[in-house]
């Protein structure tokens, strides 16, 4: 057999002296490293992801899943993944596909953003014995309001009508993770952690399953560009609308569900035969300009008898206009996804050279929106690459209503973020629609975690508060002054609006 | 510069009076209540504002104006006269004290805006507050301390004594008075950065610091507010005039606006007024004042004290016949009104509205 010049990443090693033969690496392998030898288990390094499933199951810690110290002459211009790449080009002719967001080294805005706490002349607020406010609403909201007054009591009474809103308790939501891209029990944990906890969870463009039912009061329903699982009943089962124009991880490309991970339950949650490639085109192709987006919405809000619709957009370079033309056109909420954001598969090329980080786009939207007058007309989810509970807080500081999570979630199932979701082999049955995989997901027990994971940021995000002196999370939306930025060049600080440290 | 802007800090004490039957009272009177408190402040600035007091120019807007430099006043003029009938302009009238040793010109003018001036849409008052902001903004060594009508304020560098001192306060009587003294901690004293804060009528006293003033700015920069001061307290002024006067809410909303109540107290309201408070949260959620205040808000009506949601500044109110008083210490009250009727200590977030008779 051929063997492949691209260099195996990893070393799956077994102390023999520890094992004790019971086979459970080669069980729980999704990606067969592991196969049985007669009298011990044969390693097959270069299949190995690191995606750690063998190491957490392994009873006699015998296994050690390491870095291949092998490699190409180290070179600062030629890097290890430019060579590697080459050669797997050179044996394919294809586009190296990768999995969750872009992991190239570069500025992380986040890292050099710092947050304000009250010394003396304000008192920080503890939020152990002092209320502590997150309940976030999502959607439009008027400019002004207007009463009335009963003549006899002098009791007010509004008269102006509210749009929809969704509330949540918490300012973070679950990104759109299709089903198809990961597995019925992946979509069931978030469905259940987004019930227990007050939040949302997103179907992604794959439809929306008979078990997700009971959950539909925290579902936001999806409507892309392939329309899988789209009807009327679809389209009223959820809370929300969302028409996805763009994904972080793969600006302006569509999407490639291929037919081995199309079984029954999945084609008929699309709406689509069994084994076909499931195909999003790159466009929707009823939408080719901001009137057109403008009438979908509307058709999306006819059809809903005017349920919020949040459209969501990749972060590009013209994101202010883009994201001022979206809020014109109609929509309740802009969900923008950032450079970083996760994906189950996008070309390399386009996951990592296309698109710009949540941080400048958000800063810039948020800018874009006040300048025009129509911040209020639409809420800012921010997502792609919010990684922890502080860089929700600094999301929301810049100007973002609410962020929303996709890999911190799938890290909860087991994810390790070993990024071949496309390869449909996922060990911890996450991003995989192989039975025998999926099985391993109990929904139950990892709704648990889930729900643990949100819990522990809502604290955090107290304590942010807390320490900022605030009580009420629309304290910190858009309060840029309570952040410093470190190490930024001036322009980069105007664009975010914010000092540098120091100042 | 998207950026590039440094933001003022200030403790501070605060007292204010209202006869409801609109009783004049001099000057004189708030001055001792303020100076009791003169270990709130650190002399770096102390104010007041009264109403009542131009009885004979009532239907004019009163420009208090500060220069730091002559020349500044020509460029004002010539705008003023470009765009308002001048019944009367002069210096206001001030004594030397030996702890001012330099002090801004300063000019009252009595105006109104020429009618063929205020085209389109927007109303006189609308135009009157364009004329303040772009004199604020636009016109260096200028700024505009009061503006409304048959009210004023006066306010400088020192301590509450000397300023009312130098501005000769107790030949003024008011039916309406808030005052204040100033702790500044980072920057300077500069007399325009003393409370009281004005805009038309409404007039501010603060004790507190805004921890949300970064949202409270750019909401209100959203509404075409230029804040020139950098101090919580324009924020504060900025928000009632946006709430009150643009948005047509009454004082008391626009309180509920400002020091919102929690979710869980709104769980509990009646329907009626759960729909109002939570649509209040949702719509104007960059309007709330998060952090340490006590407030005073003075307007031509009446006289508002408020605190934040969870009372992190102090504030006493007391009744005394058709007088009301509120101050950051009984004592300031105390002091002025030896044994009031009643004496109370208003809840968090509860504002104690106080309206004329008439």
């Amino acid at each position: 057999m051929f063997k492949s010049q691209a260099l195996p990443e990893y070393r799956a090693t077994i102390d023999t002296d520890k094992c004790i033969r019971c086979k459970r690496c080669i069980q729980n392998c999704g990606w067969s490293v592991y196969s049985w030898g007669g009298d011990r288990v044969q390693i097959e390094t270069s299949k190995c992801v690191s995606c750690l499933r063998c190491y957490h199951y392994c009873p006699t810690e015998a296994i050690e899943i390491l870095k291949e110290e092998t490699t190409y002459k180290p070179n600062a211009y030629w890097s290890y993944n430019h060579i590697r790449n080459i050669k797997r080009q050179a044996e394919t002719g294809g586009i190296p596909l990768m999995g969750m967001g872009s992991d190239r080294e570069g500025i992380i805005l986040f890292d050099h953003l710092l947050l304000d706490a009250c010394q003396v002349t304000n008192p920080s607020i503890d939020p152990l014995r002092e209320p502590m406010e997150l309940q976030t609403y999502l959607g439009k909201k008027p400019s002004k309001l207007e009463f009335k007054h009963d003549k006899k009591t002098g009791k007010r009474k509004l008269t102006t009508k509210m749009p929809p809103n969704l509330k949540l308790t918490a300012p973070i939501i679950f990104s759109p993770m299709s089903y198809g891209s990961i597995s019925l029990n992946a979509q069931k944990v978030l469905a259940r952690t987004a019930k227990e906890c007050g939040i949302l969870m997103n179907t992604g463009e794959g439809g929306l399953h008979e078990d997700l039912k009971p959950y539909t009061s925290n579902i936001i329903v999806q409507v892309a560009s392939g329309r899988f699982g789209v009807n009327p009943e679809y389209l009223n089962a959820g809370v929300a609308v969302e028409i996805k124009i763009g994904q972080g991880a793969k600006p302006g490309i569509g999407g490639h569900l291929p037919g081995e991970k199309i079984p029954l339950e999945v084609a008929k949650t699309r709406m689509i035969p069994v084994g076909t490639d499931a195909l999003s085109p790159a466009p929707q192709h009823d939408i080719y300009s901001i009137e057109d987006l403008r009438q979908l919405i509307y058709a999306l809000k006819e059809a809903t008898n005017y349920k919020p619709v949040s459209v969501k957009i990749a972060t590009v370079h013209n994101v202010a206009a883009i994201a001022s033309g979206i809020v014109r056109a109609g929509a309740d909420i802009v969900y923008l996804d950032g450079f970083r954001g996760g994906t189950g598969a996008a070309p390399g090329i386009i996951r990592d050279h296309l698109g710009i980080p949540i941080e400048h786009a958000l800063a810039a939207v948020d800018d874009r929106l006040r300048q025009e007058g129509i911040r209020n007309e639409a809420s800012i989810i921010a997502a792609g690459g919010i990684r922890s509970a502080a860089d929700a807080a600094k999301a929301i500081a810049l100007g973002a209503d609410a962020v929303a999570i996709g890999s911190a979630a799938l890290q909860t199932m087991g994810c390790t973020m070993c990024g071949k979701c496309y390869t449909g082999n996922c060990s911890w049955g996450i991003t995989t629609q192989r039975p025998e995989l999926t099985a391993r997901l109990d929904p139950e027990v990892y709704a648990v975690r889930l729900s643990n994971l949100i819990r522990a940021w809502v604290h955090e995000l107290m304590e942010v508060l807390g320490a900022l002196g605030v009580n009420a999370i629309e304290s910190l939306r858009g309060s840029r002054e309570r952040l410093r930025g470190i190490g930024l060049d001036a322009q980069t600080l105007d664009i975010l609006g914010v000092k540098p440290v120091g100042r | 510069m998207n950026h590039d802007f440094q933001k003022d800090i200030a403790g501070c004490g605060l007292t204010g009076l209202i006869s409801k039957k609109r009783n004049r009272v001099s000057g004189g009177i708030i001055a001792k209540s303020l100076t009791l408190m003169n270990d709130r402040g650190n002399g770096l600035g102390a104010g007041y504002a009264a109403y009542g007091i131009y009885p004979d120019f009532a239907d004019f807007y009163a420009f208090h104006i500060m220069y730091d430099a002559q020349s500044a006043r020509f460029s004002v003029e010539e705008y003023i006269k470009e765009n308002f009938h001048v019944e009367k302009i002069e210096e206001i009238p001030t004594s030397p004290v030996p702890e001012i040793a330099i002090n801004p010109l300063l000019v009252r003018y009595f105006i109104s805006p020429l009618k063929e001036k205020i085209t389109g849409p927007e109303g006189e008052e609308d135009f009157v507050v364009n004329a303040i902001m772009k004199i604020n903004s636009e016109i260096d060594a200028a700024y505009v301390f009061s503006s409304g009508k048959n009210m004023g304020a006066f306010k400088g560098v020192g301590n509450p004594s000397v300023i009312a001192e130098f501005f000769r306060l107790e030949e003024y009587e008011g039916h309406i008075w808030t005052a204040h003294t100033r702790f500044p901690t980072n920057t300077p004293g500069w007399w325009g950065g003393a409370h009281p804060f004005t805009l038309l009528d409404w007039s501010i006293v603060h004790n507190g610091e805004i921890s949300s003033y970064g949202i409270n700015k750019r909401y209100l920069e959203m509404f075409g507010y230029k804040l020139s001061l950098l101090t919580d307290t324009e924020v504060v002024a900025y928000l009632f005039d946006l709430l009150i006067r643009r948005h047509g809410l009454d004082v008391e909303t626009a309180c509920t606006i400002l020091a919102a109540p929690f979710w869980k107290d709104i769980d509990d309201m009646d329907p009626d007024e759960k729909e109002a408070v939570t649509a209040l949260r949702q719509t104007y959620s960059s309007a709330l004042l998060n952090g340490p205040f006590s407030l005073l808000f003075g307007h031509k009506n009446g006289l508002v004290g408020i605190n934040d949601r969870i009372k992190l500044r102090p504030l006493v109110a007391a009744t005394h016949n058709d007088m009301v008083y509120m101050a950051s210490e009984e004592s300031a009250i105390r002091e002025i009104c030896p044994e009031p009727d009643t004496v109370w200590a208003p809840r968090a977030g509860e504002p104690v509205i106080v309206t004329l008779d008439d």
